[in-house]
């Protein structure tokens, strides 16, 4: 009765998407205000009918209803509650309702919060949201629905993927979706900012909260993914250039540009038209991340049980909306016309160089994932696009742009000079050679690129810190007048510190973790020692453990350094019955310069054992960087210019082209 | 900015769209298979896993742990694959030089049809694991039957060899390498 009720649920919220996607988009141009007020609650309406049906199917999932046939293929009543839950999500049927759950929720959000829009913008954007709804309620109710029931029903499920069963997978889906869903917001508002003809800096301080949201999501989320990789996969890298992980990583990067034009057309009133191009790209990349996922079309280890006549559907549906906005735009674009005229070194000039990289990557990206598939289109047979190619398009691309990110904030601008930027960062550039000199001397084994990746971030993070130091007059005024101003810092500039530091730390954990890995593979007996890094691991034996829904193979390995005792670790290999898979659980040892990680694989039956074992330098400061990026973002968020209606240009707090020209 | 540049968007994506249109249109009618998974395993080490034996069989099934040690090679086949019955002669000459042990990787196949096959055409593997739900063989990068690797004596993963093993390809490749091997382990 309850699927039946979130079924039915599921069907009225296509109806009232429909409604709120047409009505408000026709009154906005008819002024009928009526018309205009009915996307708000509309937008209401349409989360509350929607979480009802995720809340039916949860149900489903949490009863352990197997009458219900997503339920009976994916779930198991020995499951543990929690991966009960995250069952809902973890099949394509129900992450799609997620999808739009995700969708409807980021528009109740803007119902809601966003009381400073002007009604016809609201409501416009509310409107072309919601038709992404209908689209994806559509392809929900039509090909993949989740509230098939089964007769009869089996007396128990088939369980889900043991890989699937971890917390780190749990939660990584609905962050990844609240980013991927969340980037719809900055394109229904350039929509709306489209079909208005307006684009100003008032729309760009209205956007970018959501787009710096989806940001902050989806920098957890793909986190979450590769932190789940490096210890369930057991290979003990964080990172494969999967087709899955670029679908996720483009619009990353595509978000992370649109975030810094658009302070652009926010302070400068100017790259308008590239800001929507980018928000129009940010989510054709989610879009397309999702259907290259679902269809088929590439397949890889995280692969939902695919077709092609899915893969249809999903494709109608990018042309739709994707196809749609850059119609809008080819008619609309060349309309808008910016005001700010810029010299290229400048703050406008350093944002155009960071968005150039970083659009230039995305598309580098989606070229190497997309070529394997385009080459076997025109029948030039199978082949695979590795790592080799991403890395050596990738990295290339980077080092420019982070030896730029820390130059740009110290640019005033309009127009600046280098010679005040290379003063003010000779020390940032000598604390750079040295790191860079020292890395030499220390490690003949590393490359030249591991040295050059440690001075960049050495660099970024200097001259992250002399931005701030500029600020606030280190050294140059009283130190009480250094603290207040310190003090008095808005809130934006803190987060774009935070997260350029954060980011200049997870450079050097990439490259100290890309570079100086120790890895090795070995069959052990019990009481057999292996070295790796100067770390010696004594394996003192392996003991079946029983889980809740898994059989665990526990080995024992002690871990000393130079006669000392250092830590003991216990990796898993565990089995699971019902669905007749195994999963490795790496034991990890995380410290400030690496992690001692170790794999065990099955025993022979002379009783020896495959181990690999691992010396992963910095991986910590990865997972500490991202959490200082993403607590930049949020620190961003609360920023005050936000929160207060009516913005004009000139009226915000000291804005850093104030204090550089002081 | 001129109005062109405001319609290459357009173009591009409609370039895009279309290819994606006809190539799953493609997939649908059989002419071309999905089932790519790109093998980035070259020189790196064996996946985990453990497989069980086909039914009856004594040798116990196939895992990580049987390659410890030793040059193996691993033959993924499968009883509906015609290709494999085509390169089966080839796999037995191999095995009966003992200079790598054969393993065979029984990929999506149904077991009983898989002995059915074997009994029919010999034998020629060590040991054969059977990997009815393909999982296995994702982990091993597999795309299609046949396939065949050659692993090192330290478990990684040296030589694949996609489609079916030819004499020729016998000797210049999959023997050279086994004796590299040799001299190196």
């Amino acid at each position: 009765m309850i699927a039946e009720a979130g079924h039915f649920a599921l069907v009225l919220a296509l109806c009232v998407a429909f409604a709120q996607g047409t009505l408000p988009l026709v009154g906005a141009h008819l002024r009928v205000t009526s018309w205009i007020a009915f996307s708000r609650p509309a937008a209401i309406a349409q989360f509350l009918l929607i979480s009802l049906a995720f809340g039916a199917l949860m149900h489903a999932y949490v009863t352990s209803d197997f009458s219900l046939l997503n339920v009976a293929e994916n779930s198991h009543t020995a499951k543990p509650m929690l991966y009960k839950i995250s069952g809902v999500w973890a099949n394509h049927e129900g992450s799609m309702v997620l999808w739009v759950l995700t969708l409807s929720t980021f528009g109740a959000a803007v119902a809601t919060f966003g009381t400073n829009l002007p009604p016809t913008l609201r409501a416009r954007a509310l409107a072309v949201q919601a038709l992404i709804s209908v689209g994806f309620i559509a392809f929900i109710l039509f090909t993949s629905n989740p509230f098939v029931r089964l007769v009869p029903a089996p007396i128990n499920g088939s369980g889900l993927n043991p890989l699937l069963q971890d917390p780190g997978l749990a939660f990584h889906p609905p962050f990844l979706y609240l980013g991927y869903v969340g980037l719809s917001m900055a394109f229904s508002f350039a929509m709306a900012a489209l079909i208005e003809g307006r684009v100003d800096a008032t729309w760009a301080r209205w956007v970018r909260p959501w787009t710096l949201a989806a940001w902050i999501f989806l920098t957890a989320g793909i986190t979450l993914g590769s932190w789940w990789a490096y210890y369930e996969l057991g290979w003990g890298g964080w990172w494969y250039w999967d087709p899955v992980e670029n679908a996720s990583f483009m619009p990353w990067l595509v978000a992370t540009a649109l975030l810094h034009s658009s302070i652009v057309v926010e302070k400068r009133d100017t790259l308008k038209g590239w800001t929507i191009f980018l928000a129009i790209v940010a989510f054709a990349f989610s879009l397309l991340g999702t259907f290259l996922v679902r269809s088929g079309i590439l397949t890889s280890v995280h692969t939902f049980a695919s077709d092609p006549d899915r893969g249809v559907f999903i494709l109608a549906l990018l042309i739709i909306y994707i196809g749609g906005a850059f119609l809008l735009f080819a008619i609309r674009g060349p309309s808008l016309r910016g005001g700010g005229l810029f010299q290229p070194i400048s703050r406008e000039g350093g944002l155009v160089i960071n968005n150039l990289m970083l659009t230039v990557a995305a598309a580098a990206i989606l070229l190497g994932t997309l070529y394997p598939l385009i080459l076997d289109f025109a029948g030039g047979g199978k082949i695979s696009v590795g790592p080799p190619f991403f890395n050596a398009v990738f990295i290339p691309l980077m080092l420019p742009l982070i030896a730029v990110m820390a130059m740009g904030p110290l640019l005033p601008w309009k127009r600046g000079y280098m010679t005040g930027v290379t003063k003010r960062l000779q020390t940032a550039a000598a604390i750079a050679g040295a790191v860079l000199f020292s890395t030499w001397l220390l490690h003949d084994r590393g490359s030249a690129l591991a040295g050059l990746g440690f001075a960049l971030a050495a660099w970024l993070f200097g001259g992250t810190l002399t931005e701030v130091a500029e600020r606030i007059y280190l050294f140059r005024a009283p130190v009480r007048e250094s603290l207040r101003r310190l003090g008095g810092m808005p809130r934006s500039a803190w987060g774009m510190t935070l997260a350029h530091a954060g980011l200049a730390i997870v450079v050097a954990g990439i490259t100290a973790s890309s570079a100086w890995k120790v890895e090795s593979v070995q069959s052990m007996r019990p009481g057999d020692t292996v070295t790796v890094a100067g770390y010696d691991f004594t394996f003192d034996g392996a003991r079946r453990i029983p889980g809740p829904n898994y059989q665990a193979e526990r080995g024992t390995f002690t871990v000393h350094r130079d006669g000392t005792f250092v830590v003991v670790i216990e990796p898993e290999l565990r089995n699971f019955p019902v669905e007749q898979r195994q999963t490795t659980e790496a034991g990890i040892h995380s410290t400030f310069f690496g992690d001692i990680y170790a794999v065990i694989g099955m025993a022979d039956p002379t009783g020896a054992f495959i181990t690999r074992l691992y010396f992963n330098p910095l991986v910590a400061w990865m997972w500490g960087g991202v959490m200082i990026m993403v607590a930049g973002g949020l620190v961003s968020l609360t920023d005050r210019r936000h929160r207060v209606g009516a913005p004009s240009r000139n009226s915000g707090r000291v804005n850093a082209a104030a204090s550089a020209k002081a | 900015m001129g109005r062109v540049s405001f319609i290459l968007p357009l173009a591009g994506f409609a370039l895009l769209a279309g290819i994606f249109f006809l190539y799953l249109n493609m997939i649908r009618t059989g002419e071309r298979t999905i089932n790519e998974i790109p093998s980035a395993l070259i020189n790196k080490p064996i996946p985990i896993f453990t497989l069980p034996p086909l039914p009856g069989q004594p040798d116990g099934g196939l895992a990580s742990i049987d390659f410890a040690g030793k040059v193996a090679v691993v033959n993924v086949f499968a009883s509906w694959c015609i290709p494999c019955r085509a390169e089966h002669p080839v796999i037995e000459r191999l095995a009966r030089m003992n200079v790598a042990t054969v393993y065979g990787l029984n990929w999506k196949d149904n077991p009983s049809a898989a002995l059915k096959w074997l009994a029919e055409l010999g034998n020629p593997y060590a040991a054969i694991g059977s990997d009815a739900s393909g999982r296995a063989g994702i982990e091993w990068g597999v795309y299609g039957v046949p396939e065949t690797y050659v692993v090192g004596p330290d478990a990684v993963i040296r030589y694949r060899h996609v489609g079916p093993m030819t004499p020729d390809a016998l000797d210049n490749k999959i023997l050279p390498m086994i004796r590299n091997l040799k001299v190196d382990g």
